[in-house]
């Protein structure tokens, strides 16, 4: 196990650093002037411009410039070369000219509400999805089947900005039942921070809870048509309890890897669900940082992203060796 | 974790006196009356089957796939249900009717009256539970006893069925238990509840055969000590012949024959019965010259039809001959093994490079003889598939040399194998898996011959039409898909595609151990047939003593990756050198009852 741990972390650091030289090399090797990208694109001065190429260290060769940039992340760093020093404590990842700030901060400021929708969307269609599966296909061909195949179809196919629209028009427009949302830290008041997540949850799970509703079902048909089933129904077990105890664990364990990693992507990927609610997540921030073009910003963005899965799928495997003896950590 | 060889303790259970043969004035215990089986979609898989079985008594129920034996067996717990099947008649066991009537009645019939104890011991438990717990499941369900309590009682009957240390590997999961061992414990979870009637469905059809005579002598054990009544239901008459007193041979859902197992192996009535029984491969029987002259006579019949579209002539000068038949040409061999190797890596620590490893075959050496049919037995672990894929080069030896027609190609890169390879070739043990379900059996045939660079597709369709022919399937069938295909079809489509380049070296890895006795002979006849046709070169990998003794000039055993005894097939067989392979042949059972007990015996007296 300890064993294990090390070379899988090793190797996580491996790909992070490959991801990053290939995320640095990508956008500051581009054709073009980095500093004027980084700047801005229309309220650069000349002064300014020519400030933040020595900042940045452009006068130096991209291998240089790389090695700073990695050291930054270790040590922190201090931008300097116009009249006042910008320092960047330790983890940095950059400084953002257009907004003055490190990217670090703001990512920190972003994360805890990308976190707040993507967890409580999580657990919806977590349960949703798992729970319409399995009732699904112990109802399997009946009518109860039918419904839910033919919406989880449905809920597949359709768009998320739709169902959220759909949403604040039913909630937020006629019924007024719910106020614009709008995040709340979950610090100040947690009862005011559900109330504004809900929709937004809702409208992120829909899509998810359809494809786990589709997993589980399969899964589930597929472990009871094993055989260790039929053994405990020889042996006088009630169905119930033969599903209870012995096909739920075999049909859910699969689900940790997939449902792991979902939870991982969204946190930097459920951009259109933010956008769509005014949630200032991480998806939102990275949307309107290539918009503007503030690289170090969608550089920050992106190794953040990168990370976060690394380590999901690391944690993956370690919950699926503890669900399943059989697995190996290896 | 094999239980190859090693004698477990068994107990008390192996040598009390013989099993009581049942009264069969008492009221049965499993009376079937009438049934039918029809599946959805109309097959009726048992139809109008009637028996009766005395408390204490045991029958045996044979046939090959599709006969109904199976459904039979599940129709008595009623484990039909759900699965949309549609049953009349009546069955009871132990006074209660089995139907959909009282599900709660049922349920403690299932388990507590009749046992059931199924056919693959590697699937029938719970991955996620230690093999203790789920006894100890079953017990407390119908006991009501208390958790300790259900687990000591599992403790106990895992000791009793010979599991050792069983206090300490009852908290273990099955994956932890080999094959022989988890149907160990699946007999201890049936025995836990102290049933009247144990029904075994193929209990020993995916074991070993020396795994497979522990288990059956454990059955054959237990009965004796708790007069327990036995169905067996199997496709192995050799398993019958030492197990049961009562037998049913059943062919397409009817029973065809009834009677007592001494009557029935030794003066069937029935074709079918008679059928079976002259299909079953004896081990205690030489090769059937029969076969082997026949397919000589055949050979000079069909010698004009061969068309060697691919590769003209073909033929190795100076080996072909009248001689090579029996595999007597000597000269040099056609394959030479010297100190072939395979280590498998198993585990890694935190450094790279440093595995620990685990030899498959650990340095084997041996010559296969021109035009010779080399047979490998083995059970499995044994490391005969790996020396088998090595031999083609399929696998890459870890060490050693392997030599083909005096070439060492054993560690030749992938590319200069490419003239190798149509000399090499291979017939795999599933014909399910072995061919793409997604391309119609004449492309299947037809891909060796376009690898090998054949264009014309006229000539292709040509030359994989004459060779359904001539593995006996219809020409006509070449754009039909695999699962048109009964298994011993498919495996002759499989034979076919290796054969279609004119190889001389073919390697048969198991390639009737998936197929019903009857059809099993069918192969081994076109094998030997095509074999003395083509001048091949044959080596057959099997578990199956019998079936290799049939086939065989020289026969090679395997154990624990070595080769521990090579000669003629009939030296092996009636005068073998190592002490494994003398067990191997005492573990494999025979059609007569009488032997198959004084063999019990000896085994008993052995592990005693």
């Amino acid at each position: 196990m300890a064993a294990y741990l090390i070379r899988r972390v090793l190797g996580a650091l491996v790909v992070l650093l490959v991801l990053s030289a290939a995320v640095y090399v990508i956008f500051y090797a581009l054709p073009g002037n980095p500093a004027q990208l980084v700047c801005g694109p229309k309220t650069c001065q000349a002064d300014q411009l020519h400030r933040i190429e020595t900042e940045l260290g452009l006068d130096q060769p991209i291998y240089l410039q790389y090695w700073h940039f990695l050291v930054g992340i270790f040590a922190g760093r201090t931008f300097s070369g116009g009249p006042e020093a910008i320092h960047c404590a330790a983890p940095c990842l950059g400084y953002s000219y257009q907004t003055g700030e490190p990217v670090t901060s703001l990512l920190l400021d972003r994360l805890p509400v990308s976190a707040s929708l993507v967890v409580g969307g999580f657990v919806i269609w977590v349960l949703v999805g798992v729970g319409l599966g399995v009732v699904s296909a112990l109802r399997r061909g009946r009518a109860l089947d039918r419904v839910v195949t033919t919406a989880t179809l449905a809920g597949n196919s359709v768009p998320v900005f739709l169902v959220g629209l759909l949403l604040l028009l039913v909630f937020c427009v006629y019924l007024r039942a719910l106020p614009f949302p709008g995040y709340q830290p979950l610090t100040g008041n947690p009862a005011l921070w559900a109330q504004n997540l809900i929709l937004p949850w809702v409208s992120l799970s829909v899509v998810s809870a359809a494809v786990y509703t589709r997993l589980t079902r399969t899964s589930m048909l597929e472990t009871l048509a094993e055989d260790h089933i039929r053994t405990f129904r020889a042996y006088g077990l009630s169905e119930s309890r033969v599903i209870r105890r012995h096909a739920l664990r075999g049909a859910l364990t699969p689900l940790i890897t997939i449902g792991t990693i979902d939870l991982a992507t969204s946190l930097t990927g459920a951009t259109l669900t933010e956008s769509l609610f005014g949630l200032p997540g991480l998806g939102q921030l990275l949307v309107t940082s290539v918009r503007n073009i503030d690289l170090p910003v969608v550089v920050g963005v992106t190794i953040l992203a990168g990370a976060v899965i690394v380590v999901a799928n690391m944690v993956a495997d370690i919950l699926y060796s503890v669900a399943d003896r059989r697995v190996a950590l290896a | 974790m094999t239980d190859q060889l090693s004698p477990e303790p068994s107990g008390a259970t192996t040598r009390l006196p013989a099993p009581r043969s049942g009264d069969p004035a008492a009221a049965p215990i499993v009376a079937v009356d009438g049934l039918t089986v029809t599946f959805p979609g109309g097959t009726r898989a048992v139809d109008g089957v009637s028996f009766e079985l005395a408390p204490g008594a045991s029958l045996g129920i044979v046939g090959e796939s599709g006969s109904g034996k199976s459904a039979t067996a599940l129709a008595l717990l009623g484990l039909h249900h759900g699965t949309g099947a549609r049953l009349t008649g009546r069955v009871e066991v132990a006074g209660t009717v089995v139907d959909d009537s009282d599900p709660q009645r049922l349920r403690r019939l299932r388990g507590a009256t009749a046992a059931m104890v199924f056919q693959d011991p590697m699937s029938a438990l719970d991955p996620y539970f230690s093999v203790g717990s789920q006894i100890a499941e079953v017990y407390r369900l119908h006991t009501g006893a208390s958790r300790r309590e259900a687990w000591t009682r599992a403790v106990e009957v895992l000791d009793h069925v010979g599991i050792p240390h069983a206090a300490r590997r009852a908290s273990e999961p099955p994956h932890q238990f080999s094959g022989g061992q988890r149907q160990r414990a699946l007999i201890a979870m049936a025995l836990a509840l102290r049933p009247k009637v144990l029904i075994a469905d193929e209990p020993t059809t995916a074991l070993d055969v020396t795994v497979q005579a522990q288990i059956l002598d454990l059955l054959h054990g237990l009965r004796a000590e708790t007069g327990m009544a036995l169905l067996l239901v199997t496709h192995d008459l050799g398993v019958i012949a030492g197990t049961v007193d009562e037998v049913l041979v059943m062919q397409r859902g009817r029973i065809v024959e009834r009677g007592g197992v001494r009557r029935v192996l030794s003066a069937p009535e029935h074709d079918y019965t008679r059928a079976l029984l002259s299909a079953v491969p004896r081990v205690d029987a030489p090769r059937r010259r029969a076969l082997v002259d026949g397919a000589r006579g055949g050979a000079g019949a069909r010698s004009e039809a061969t068309v060697d579209g691919v590769r003209g002539g073909g033929t190795v000068d100076g080996v072909r001959g009248e001689g090579t038949v029996d595999g007597v040409d000597r000269g040099e061999p056609l394959v030479r093994l010297v100190d072939v190797r395979q280590d498998f890596p198993v585990g890694r620590g935190l450094l790279p490079g440093r595995h620990r490893t685990v030899a498959a075959v650990d340095g084997v050496s041996l010559d296969v003889r021109r035009g010779e049919v080399l047979g490998v037995v083995g059970e499995s672990g044994s490391g005969k598939t790996t020396l088998a894929r090595m031999m083609v080069r399929l696998l890459r030896p870890t060490g050693g040399r392997v030599e083909f027609d005096g070439t060492e190609i054993g560690a030749l890169p992938e590319r200069r194998l490419a003239p190798y390879r149509r000399d090499l070739q291979m017939v795999f043990q599933d014909p399910i898996s072995a061919l793409n379900p997604r391309r119609s059996v004449g492309e299947s045939i037809a891909d060796p011959l376009r690898t090998a660079g054949v264009r014309d597709d006229a000539r292709i369709r040509a030359t994989v039409r004459e060779w359904l022919g001539r593995v006996g399937l219809d020409p006509d069938r070449y754009d039909a898909y695999p699962h048109e295909f009964s298994g011993g079809q498919r495996q002759r489509i499989g034979i076919a595609r290796a054969l279609v380049r004119s190889p001389r070296l073919v390697v048969c890895d198991e390639p009737v151990s998936a197929l019903d006795v009857s059809t099993q002979a069918q192969i081994i006849d076109l094998l030997a047939q095509l074999r003395t046709e083509l001048d091949l070169t044959v080596v057959f990998v099997a578990h199956d003593l019998a079936v290799v003794r049939q086939v065989s000039d020289r026969v090679a055993v395997m154990h624990g990756g070595k080769l521990v005894e090579l000669a003629d097939a009939d030296t092996v067989y009636t005068d073998p050198q190592h002490d494994y392979t003398r067990s191997l042949l005492a573990a494999v059972p025979v059609l007569d009852p009488d032997l198959a007990a004084r063999r019990r015996a000896e085994r008993v007296a052995v592990a005693g």
